[in-house]
């Protein structure tokens, strides 16, 4: 039931490992919580997995199915077409939505079923509707991203993913950006896909956020994994100094 | 003692200016038609990873931005037919001097309206899983052409006056006809006066209707300026 499968994943950029080796294997259904300091390398993880950059690198299946081929001084070439076809199959939400500002919320999440798919216009707007409702913004389907809120823009990204029937959606930081009275309307609808039971990883500062939702936490650190568990493993009783460390200083506020 | 105006001269000779500023009207139009489609075409060649293509397509932007229109003009009017036996009538020539020379304007102007966009634009079109041509065609063109509105009418203006140039080489745009009207009449003055009110009036009436249009894309979400 391995959806994901990555071997020894590197990444370095200039003279920088940003990733220095990640063995991670994720079973359908399971919804991973990714923690780090900044610079751990956890979001530069997460838009590896759906070759948003290219992995210095190490090998990814999915499904069963190994990514690229092996090149000649043994580092593995990817062509573009495998990977638009990944990029179908895994979604992404992102920090700073990335909604296209010239297309009104359902434009936004008909794009992808129009452009990529081919899908006639009555049959994607349909189910673009589909999609809004499910986020609670059936009523905004005609309004720009300029005319709505950060949490509305975040949702509206998140239909705009799903409506592309990933097989796993990577979330980046989904929450990062918000207001603090924004966030519990992302994160419900977050919670809403976890009770579906569908396959995802999110990177995140929502310590308590990841502990409900969440299956597994994976701890990053230095671009490795640094300690990994189910959340009360990792955020309960951390075994590693860094991990607590990392835990104390966000906690250090909460009563 | 007063210059004495005498406008009647020039205005019994008006079907002469008014066949002239069709003629300028006319390569200009068709400069700004080619120009800006083969402006989007260098800018894009320009902006490929691939040298052997962004290098040809920069060679040709630099070697137009830098040289003058006139000596451009020259050499395919002149150059052309002794160099390769193809004869051009002067609108031919004009017509292929400014639209690629304005082309390579453009395609600067293009350039910087592409680059302007976010990364993350880029990114939300890949993630969905499209192609870089579709990127470019629905996510960034669209968005790189609103914010170049400005900049675009300010070479549409730029090429305009350019076309001037063209009487030099017995093409009858509006400037050829006020010289023989100017010559007909010994009214230089006033002729003068007049084609700059009517070039005046043209390129005013044109950049009030791109106003417009820049205020209309405005109001459809986001506006050219941040």
């Amino acid at each position: 039931m391995t959806i994901l499968k990555v071997s020894g994943l590197t990444k370095r950029f200039g003279t920088t490992d940003v990733l220095r080796g990640i063995d991670l294997e994720v079973a359908r259904g399971e919804r991973i919580a990714i923690l780090g300091a900044s610079g751990s390398g956890k979001s530069t993880l997460l838009r590896c997995l759906n070759f948003m950059e290219r992995p210095g690198g190490g090998t990814i299946a999915l499904d069963g199915q190994m990514l690229g081929r092996e090149g000649k001084a043994g580092e593995r070439t990817y062509r573009e077409s495998e990977l638009i076809q990944v990029r179908q199959r895994v979604g992404m939400v992102f920090q700073q939505f990335n909604l296209f500002p010239h297309m009104t919320a359902i434009g936004n999440v008909m794009e992808g079923l129009r452009t990529v798919r081919g899908m006639p216009k009555p049959e994607a707007e349909a189910r673009a509707r589909k999609e809004l409702a499910r986020v609670g913004l059936a009523e905004k389907a005609d309004t720009y991203p300029a005319h709505l809120s950060g949490g509305q823009k975040q949702r509206v990204a998140i239909a705009r993913a799903l409506a592309m029937d990933p097989e796993m959606l990577l979330f980046d930081e989904p929450t990062s950006a918000l207001d603090p009275e924004l966030v519990g309307e992302v994160l419900a609808v977050i919670l809403a896909l976890a009770e579906e039971g569908r396959t995802m990883l999110l990177v995140t500062h929502e310590l308590g956020f990841a502990y409900h939702v969440a299956t597994r936490v994976i701890f990053l650190a230095d671009g490795a994994i640094h300690e990994q568990g189910t959340p009360d493993e990792v955020l309960k009783n951390p075994k590693k100094d860094r991990t607590r460390a990392f835990l104390a200083s966000h906690k250090q506020f909460s009563f | 003692m007063a210059y004495q105006w005498d406008f009647s001269p020039v205005l019994a000779n008006a079907p002469l200016l008014v066949e002239g500023l069709v003629n300028t009207l006319r390569i200009t139009g068709t400069a700004l038609v080619f120009g800006v489609a083969l402006g989007l075409g260098l800018a894009l060649l320009r902006l490929s990873p691939r040298r052997y293509l962004s290098w040809p397509a920069g060679f040709v932007i630099e070697v137009f931005r830098t040289t003058p229109p006139l000596v451009q003009l020259f050499w395919f009017f002149f150059a052309m037919p002794i160099l390769v036996g193809i004869e051009m009538t002067p609108f031919m020539a004009g017509a292929v001097t400014f639209s690629i020379q304005s082309a390579s304007f453009f395609a600067e102007v293009f350039r910087a309206g592409i680059q302007s966009i976010e990364r993350g634009q880029w990114d939300g079109a890949r993630a969905l899983g499209m192609r870089h041509d579709q990127a470019m065609r629905r996510i960034i063109l669209p968005q790189a052409v609103k914010r170049m509105i400005p900049a675009f009418m300010e070479r549409a203006i730029e090429l305009m006056k350019t076309t001037t140039l063209i009487a030099t080489i017995s093409y009858a745009d509006l400037l050829f006809a006020a010289n023989e009207v100017s010559q007909k009449t010994f009214r230089p003055l006033e002729t003068y006066t007049v084609v700059a009110l009517i070039y005046f009036v043209v390129i005013f009436l044109a950049s009030q209707v791109a106003r417009l249009v820049e205020l209309r894309l405005a109001r459809s979400g986001e506006s050219t300026v941040h």
